[in-house]
């Protein structure tokens, strides 16, 4: 796993449900054809009503218009990121249009164990509300051994919260390789 | 040491005398649920992982039940469903219900309970976040994703952090006006949308023990819009008389302990609650209808695994007979025996069926439909501004199609209420 992630931060407000990171409609794409799998980069975050889109100023679009990757390499959100359905196709999709972080104050469960699971993005938590202190567009640098981020930008540095448990499934890559790792995959 | 329900079925799960809450366990797994939208993405990382060749842990305890995106022209969405045949037939699965087949059903948490696979005491994992519904039987039933449902396919067990309980008592005889689907909205604005994450939701108390199973599988379903893991209504004797008309396999019982621990305890009087929706755009958005009425809407929804079960139809039928609808109005029965139900079950002296098309409500074919949307030919998909009332269970932006459409969550009473006037209407006035 990369040691350091640094990119530019979109921001987001609370309870960004599923359906807003993948609209329904668009879950009948493949996520195994490379030319189908490009579309979940196109739409990440088109449910987004815009005015919520790229906060504080909103009406910033996560994808350009005709691009299926985003420029924002950071998610910042309120509580309760990813509620809603349990359809794994929301951090596939957060993961092809090029996110590999979100730092949100909370999880759904099932997104939670989707990120990390299928080793799609590292869903960090903070006990600081960080998508009011973080603007849509600031350079963000995550050291993960630190478990800080750092506001480029503003030159602010704060604290993650630790992954616990799950970290060792973040750091394999998904639960296969954890549980490869760890030889848990016989059958019973 | 005392256990919660929920702790005594995962112990048994886990092959363990006694788990606490907030430790992983590795459980054993007795069901897989999965449907035409996650199936083909969870077929594929099972072939990656554990190769082309290789065979499911069980073919007898995997459950495929297309139902998101079936009635539509979707050229992906057709192949998504022979993926599903062609892996159900590899795999010799034979609980796969096929879309044009007299085996199709329709809705997957519904189907599960009508085809006897909601059992007592057991562990069913789903790739769909209302597989929680299930939990109205008495067992563990929780959401998951692709990735997880993949090893499940391969190895039959799922690590899982054993969750703290939350008790919700309903005390008191219910109302003919008060439903499940009002007492559901009642502790989703009390304890908000992320208010039970990562936590059991456990039901109790008289009110909720005279409510027949298709009610208390409304209770459970919305325990994922609390976040909850899972949500619990200990088996009775209603429960145990619905489970041996549909299956004949053994089963256990289990309750919680009297001094079990609870993460916290709610408790109400039905006698006291009122009719209530939740408004645009969040299910914890609560409001009586009284307080809200005479907001105008646009069209009326009666359908999903939340509110389009038998007797979630019984219930508009109370409010439509004899009346017009004076907006668009969709029945959507979740399976093939709710529609065949629709013809045969009488209120009245006539068939729902009937009572819905003299009040004009345009009956569509049993699937999810329009309650998540779905690819734009889908029946009663929400457009431009359109003001829903629905018997759904989520209404964040863009959930029933357009995101510049409000939707308002309520009991099926509420909704056909609102479908005769034009307006939120509280069923009352028409009790």
């Amino acid at each position: 796993m990369e040691k350091v992630i640094q990119g530019k931060a979109y921001v987001l407000g609370k309870n960004i449900d599923t359906d807003q990171i993948i609209p329904a409609e668009h879950l009948v794409y493949s996520l195994s054809n490379p030319e189908e799998v490009k579309l979940y980069g196109k739409y990440a975050l088109s449910g987004v009503p815009p005015e919520q889109g790229g906060l504080p100023a909103g009406n910033i679009p996560f994808v350009q218009e005709g691009s299926f990757a985003s420029e924002y390499t950071i998610i910042i959100a309120g509580p309760n990121f990813g509620c809603g359905s349990s359809r794994e196709h929301a951090p596939f999709a957060l993961k092809v249009a090029g996110i590999k972080a979100i730092i949100a104050e909370s999880y759904a469960r099932i997104f939670y164990r989707n990120s990390v699971d299928g080793g799609f993005v590292i869903p960090y938590e903070t006990s600081e509300q960080l998508n009011q202190l973080i603007n849509t567009g600031d350079d963000l640098k995550i050291d993960v051994e630190a478990n800080t981020i750092e506001n480029l930008t503003r030159k602010v540095t704060y604290t993650l919260n630790p992954l616990g448990d799950v970290f060792k499934i973040v750091e394999a890559g998904g639960i296969f390789a954890y549980a490869r790792q760890e030889n848990l995959m016989a059958q019973s | 040491m005392a256990q919660t329900i929920t702790q005594k079925i995962l112990s048994k799960a886990a092959n363990r005398k006694f788990v606490d809450a907030g430790e992983s366990v590795w459980l054993n797994v007795d069901i897989l649920l999965t449907h035409d939208v996650c199936g083909p993405p969870t077929f594929d990382i099972f072939k990656e992982e554990f190769g082309s060749d290789a065979k499911v842990w069980d073919p007898k305890k995997i459950v495929v039940l297309p139902d998101h995106y079936i009635f539509t022209a979707n050229e992906h969405a057709h192949r998504n469903i022979d993926l599903l045949r062609q892996f159900a037939k590899e795999q010799g699965l034979e609980h796969y219900y096929d879309v044009g087949s007299d085996r199709y059903k329709g809705v997957c948490h519904v189907a599960l309970a009508e085809e006897g696979f909601n059992l007592p005491g057991t562990v069913l994992f789903g790739t769909d976040s209302h597989t929680c519904t299930s939990g109205a039987f008495g067992m563990f039933g929780t959401g998951i994703g692709n990735t997880d449902a993949a090893f499940i396919l391969g190895t039959g067990k799922l690590w899982e952090k054993v969750p703290e309980s939350m008790k919700f008592t309903f005390n008191g005889l219910m109302p003919e006006y008060l439903t499940a689907k009002d007492l559901i909205l009642q502790i989703l604005g009390d304890i908000t949308t992320d208010g039970a994450t990562y936590r059991a939701m456990e039901f109790d108390g008289e009110a909720i023990f005279s409510l027949p199973m298709e009610e208390r599988m409304t209770l459970t379903n919305m325990a994922i819009e609390a976040g909850g893991m899972n949500g619990i209504i200990a088996a009775d004797n209603v429960t145990e008389r619905y489970v041996r008309a549909r299956s004949s396999k053994p089963y256990e019982l289990f309750r919680s302990d009297p001094d079990a621990k609870y993460h916290s305890t709610y408790s109400y009087d039905v006698s006291k609650l009122e009719p209530v929706v939740a408004q645009p755009h969040s299910p914890d958005n609560r409001a009586t209808v009284r307080s809200v009425q005479g907001t105008k809407i646009t069209k009326s929804y009666i359908g999903s695994c939340t509110g389009g079960k038998l007797t979630d139809f019984v219930m508009a039928a109370r409010i439509l007979k004899g009346q017009k609808v004076s907006v668009t109005t969709n029945i959507v029965p979740a399976t093939v025996k709710v529609a065949l139900d629709l013809e045969h079950e009488l209120y009245d002296g006539q068939t729902l069926k009937q009572i819905f098309e003299d009040a004009g409500c345009s009956i569509a074919l049993p699937s999810c439909a329009a309650c998540l949307g779905g690819p734009a030919d889908t029946v009663g998909r929400s457009v431009d501004n359109d003001v829903v009332v629905s018997t759904t269970n989520r209404n964040f932006p863009g959930r029933m199609g357009s995101k510049h459409a409000g939707v308002y969550l309520a009991s099926p009473l509420t909704a056909a209420a609102s479908a005769i006037t034009g307006k939120l209407t509280d069923p009352r006035d028409f009790l």
